[in-house]
């Protein structure tokens, strides 16, 4: 099957319901997105499906075939990506890092749709967990981006 | 910032031409272009130098420092990161002495060696120990390095070393108008040998120790370009799943569907290990499904298997079972006499107190990237917080000498005491047996459900208090016992007639000035796989010393924080950071009060002793449907001294959260010997909407010795709430997690 993934197209021969996750991770190498739970639980995998929020470890690979993927390693390459990476960096947000991938995406899914998100609208896009607790610093960081 | 122990001199007076003591043992052969040896010092290497007896860890510039042609500063780290900031702690400390911007370094773990071993004759990464243990040795280390510089320069530029000094990244001779980059002398200053005693900078001409420096890992971090244990690869690797025994101790017998299995899409072979089966496959999804597909028959351990999980283990009726001890145990802190005073107190109270097991949680399931290679070296590509016992314990599942075992240490996707040596709680000696048996390199993953099934777990305990007022109400004799087993004992031997520090911290070397005292511990052996968890016995002790505080004060009709300011009155220390957080949440108010927002609140107040480190906590809670709102919590943090007060900020928040996470939300529950929770959903942890906003104070009294920081914001954080909570509703919780509790209260 045929998928899109930061503008490139690459052949994947793999079962169906292969989650999306796994495809980044093992066949196409791309290793920026996360495995944290696999049941959807935390959002380390969230990359984006046509501009939305999507955890890629519940996600079959053959239901995003013919969609528009977007991951961690092409997030300088969007203009709301590297607001939202260059509003990490000024707030310090990430301690291990390792759920940081997902929350800069589920971000910036946030604030393409929402370029001026209310508190409630942070609080409702910005829902995965963060085991070093950089919750505030998140939130910090999402509303200077939007202001940016 | 404290002066040091170590000789001080300014920044641009340098001592006279000539050798300072120099020894020949710092004498070390050059790399060219470099201060130093290669990159990849191989293990082998930093082995046999472990038989030249002359090594004083932290000594040695060659081991740490490479001065790269363009300057910049490659600088391996004794200590693992993993969040809590300590490679750009230590290039300040380094680039401080060294005169290089810390943003000039790019940081490695070391590999194991004796260069490396700064943790008290060891090496690991926790006990909040990396700064406060290596401070002094890396600061000396960075000196050494700068003066072979500016020797190095001397001799290139035919004046005396005394006509030269530095700035950031080069030497600079005044009078001539002359500089040399760092970079342009790096070889001939690594030919020169390293002086045993050198000059520090002054504490008061620092430019970056004691600032808020950056963290260098940040921008990667935001990027998705770190790479965690989990994203190694090398050629020709397999990919690896396990199944575990449902209980310790069981092993695989028959696999009913094996050839079904064998079949599976990109399944290479199937695997029985101690204790588990493995599937090897083409990607780990595959390899993953197959062997959750595997019908395998467990047998029932065998008699005399150590730790083997009994198969009607519950943690609830264990923890019935602490709770009914009522023996007093093996005394561990005895002042004045307890029972005396006691036994003629106007007023006696008592309480037992307990909390759960918990899991680490780490958001990077636990892995291991394993190669054999020709040479008869094992290569491992492991998360651990300990690389030299890492590597003696590979040494022995591979039967190889330990110099044959190569570690690359990764950085860590959250750790909190998840990655030291544990019996059965690693994936490594699976990935070695596996990477044997196939021929080729295999990277392990374990999921989330076999990590639940395997992590080792913050042990459960209970904890009986009594407590003797007098007839104006203040504690004259406090008597406790906690219940249970703590992990040093476990980990490192424990002796029957001896307490085990780890399971009385926080409860015995409390700063109060009450008259009698005694501590003691009884012993349980724990069923379960115990280990470190942030803050370790702090984590549960200080809830139950400093919520039973707030009982002391309320039979007694004190206000909590004026009773703990008069046990402190012969401690400044400890009033000054008391008062801190009071001044810093704005004045004491217990409530309960009306918010502006019309919700009615309350607040709690804490103080914890961890990790040489001095913190006092408050805490402001609501009930929303029932359930604890925490609204703030107010920090002041006394560590002595300081490096980087940004990551101080960062990690006391993050130690609030995850404090807060046990107390509101965190328990392991075993029925039938095995653990309910297998992930996230029936375990949950502090989610975004749960956290509250975080005040932090720091207090530098000058206090040595200098204290640790990546754990002790969290001890403070269950008590101060389960004060507030008893404020607003009249219910004092005695056991955690609070999501146990109905609360009916106020708004409630």
């Amino acid at each position: 099957m045929e998928l899109t993934i930061n503008g490139s197209k690459h052949q994947v021969d793999i079962e169906a319901d292969t989650p999306l996750l796994w495809v980044l991770r093992d066949e196409l190498g791309m290793t920026g997105t996360k495995y944290g739970c696999g049941l959807a639980q935390c959002g380390a995998c969230t990359v984006l499906v046509d501009g939305q929020a999507t955890r890629s470890c519940v996600t079959p690979v053959e239901s995003v075939a013919g969609t528009s993927i977007v991951t961690i390693e092409a997030i300088a390459d969007d203009p709301v990506g590297q607001k939202v990476v260059e509003a990490w960096v000024s707030n310090q947000v990430p301690q291990c890092g390792y759920c940081q991938s997902g929350q800069v995406m589920a971000a910036t899914a946030l604030l393409k749709q929402s370029p001026q998100p209310t508190e409630e609208d942070i609080a409702g896009a910005m829902v995965n967990l963060c085991r070093c607790g950089t919750y505030n610093a998140i939130a910090a960081a999402v509303r200077q981006a939007a202001q940016a | 910032m404290n002066e040091m122990t170590t000789t001080e001199l300014g920044a641009t007076t340098l001592p006279a031409d000539g050798p300072l003591n120099l020894s020949r043992r710092g004498f070390l052969g050059a790399a060219a272009g470099a201060l130093i040896l290669g990159v990849n010092l191989p293990a082998g290497r930093a082995r046999a130098q472990a038989a030249v007896p002359a090594i004083v860890p932290g000594t040695r510039v060659s081991a740490f420092l490479e001065i790269r042609p363009d300057s910049t500063v490659l600088f391996r780290s004794a200590f693992i990161e993993g969040g809590q900031g300590i490679f750009t702690a230590m290039a300040q400390i380094v680039g401080e002495e060294l005169d290089v911007d810390p943003t000039h370094f790019v940081i490695e773990c070391a590999p194991p060696g004796p260069d490396y071993l700064l943790t008290g004759g060891g090496r690991f990464t926790g006990g909040s120990m990396s700064v406060r243990m290596s401070y002094d040795a890396m600061r000396k280390l960075g000196a050494s390095g700068r003066h072979m510089l500016l020797q190095a320069a001397a001799t290139q530029l035919n004046v005396p070393i005394s006509e030269l000094t530095t700035e950031p990244g080069r030497v600079v001779h005044a009078a001539s108008g002359q500089a040399r980059p760092y970079g342009e002398i790096a070889e001939a200053a690594a030919a020169l040998p390293v002086p045993t005693d050198v000059v520090l900078r002054k504490i008061s001409d620092f430019r970056w120790i004691g600032k808020s420096v950056p963290r260098l890992d940040v921008r990667d971090k935001s990027t998705g370009k770190i790479n965690y244990s989990i994203d190694q690869k090398v050629d020709g690797m397999l990919l690896a799943a396990v199944q575990h025994s449902p209980r310790l101790g069981g092993e695989p017998g028959a696999l009913a569907n094996e050839a079904e299995v064998k079949a599976m899409p990109g399944v290479h072979s199937i695997h029985r290990l101690p204790g588990a089966v493995a599937v090897l496959a083409d990607s780990w999804w595959r390899a993953r499904r197959a062997v959750e597909t595997l019908q395998v028959t467990w047998s029932e351990p065998a008699a005399g298997t150590a730790h083997a999980m009994p198969a009607d283990f519950s943690s609830e009726a264990h923890m019935e079972k602490l709770k009914a001890i009522s023996e007093e145990g093996v005394a561990f802190e005895t002042v004045g006499d307890a029972a005396a005073a006691l036994g003629s107190a106007a007023t006696v109270i008592e309480a037992t107190y307990d909390a759960p097991y918990l899991v680490h949680g780490q958001l990077e399931p636990p892995s291991a990237l394993v190669r054999w290679n020709e040479d008869g070296t094992l290569e491992m590509w492991i998360p651990n917080q300990a690389p030299d016992m890492f590597q003696g314990d590979a040494a022995k599942v591979a039967g190889i000498a330990p110099e044959k075992v190569i570690v690359h240490s990764q950085i860590l996707g959250g750790f909190f005491g998840r990655h030291f040596l544990y019996p059965a709680s690693n994936p490594y000696p699976q990935a070695i047996l596996l990477s044997k048996a196939a021929g080729r390199p295999v990277k392990l993953i374990w999921s989330r459900e076999e990590e639940f099934l395997r992590d080792t777990l913050r042990p459960m305990a209970a904890a009986r208090f009594r407590a003797g007022l007098d007839a104006s109400g203040l504690p004259v004799a406090l008597s406790a016992v906690t219940i249970g087993e703590g992990p040093v004992g476990r980990l490192f031997g424990r002796q029957p007639d001896k307490v085990d520090g780890s399971t009385v911290e926080g409860i015995a070397g409390k700063v109060y000035a009450i008259p009698n005292r005694r501590v003691g511990q009884f012993h349980v052996d724990d069923p379960a796989m115990i280990g470190f968890w942030r803050s370790v016995g702090h984590s549960m002790n200080d809830f139950f010393y400093e919520t039973f505080f707030d009982e002391m004060a309320d039979a007694g009709k004190q206000d909590p924080f004026e009773l703990r300011l008069s046990l402190l009155a012969e401690s400044p220390r400890h009033r000054t950071l008391l008062q801190a957080v009071v001044d810093l949440s704005w004045g004491w108010k217990r409530g309960p009060f009306t918010a502006d927002d019309g919700t009615v609140r309350a607040r709690g107040i804490a103080m914890a002793s961890p990790f040489a480190t001095e913190v006092a906590t408050i805490a402001e809670v609501s009930l929303r449907d029932g359930e604890i709102v925490v609204h703030d919590v107010w920090v002041a943090i006394d560590p002595g001294s300081i490096v980087n007060p940004a990551v101080i900020d960062s990690q006391v928040a993050s130690a609030v959260a995850l404090g807060l996470s046990s107390a509101l939300l965190e328990q392991v529950v075993y029925v039938g010997g095995v653990p309910q929770a297998r992930n996230y959903d029936g375990y949950p942890i502090l989610p975004p909407e749960r956290m509250p906003r975080v005040h932090v104070r720091i207090v530098e009294s000058g206090a040595m010795p200098m204290g640790g920081i990546g754990e002790p914001g969290l001890p403070g954080v269950p008590p101060a709430v389960a004060n507030a909570v008893a404020v607003l509703t009249g219910q004092r919780v005695r056991s955690l997690p609070m999501s146990k509790t109905v609360f009916k209260g106020l708004n409630g």
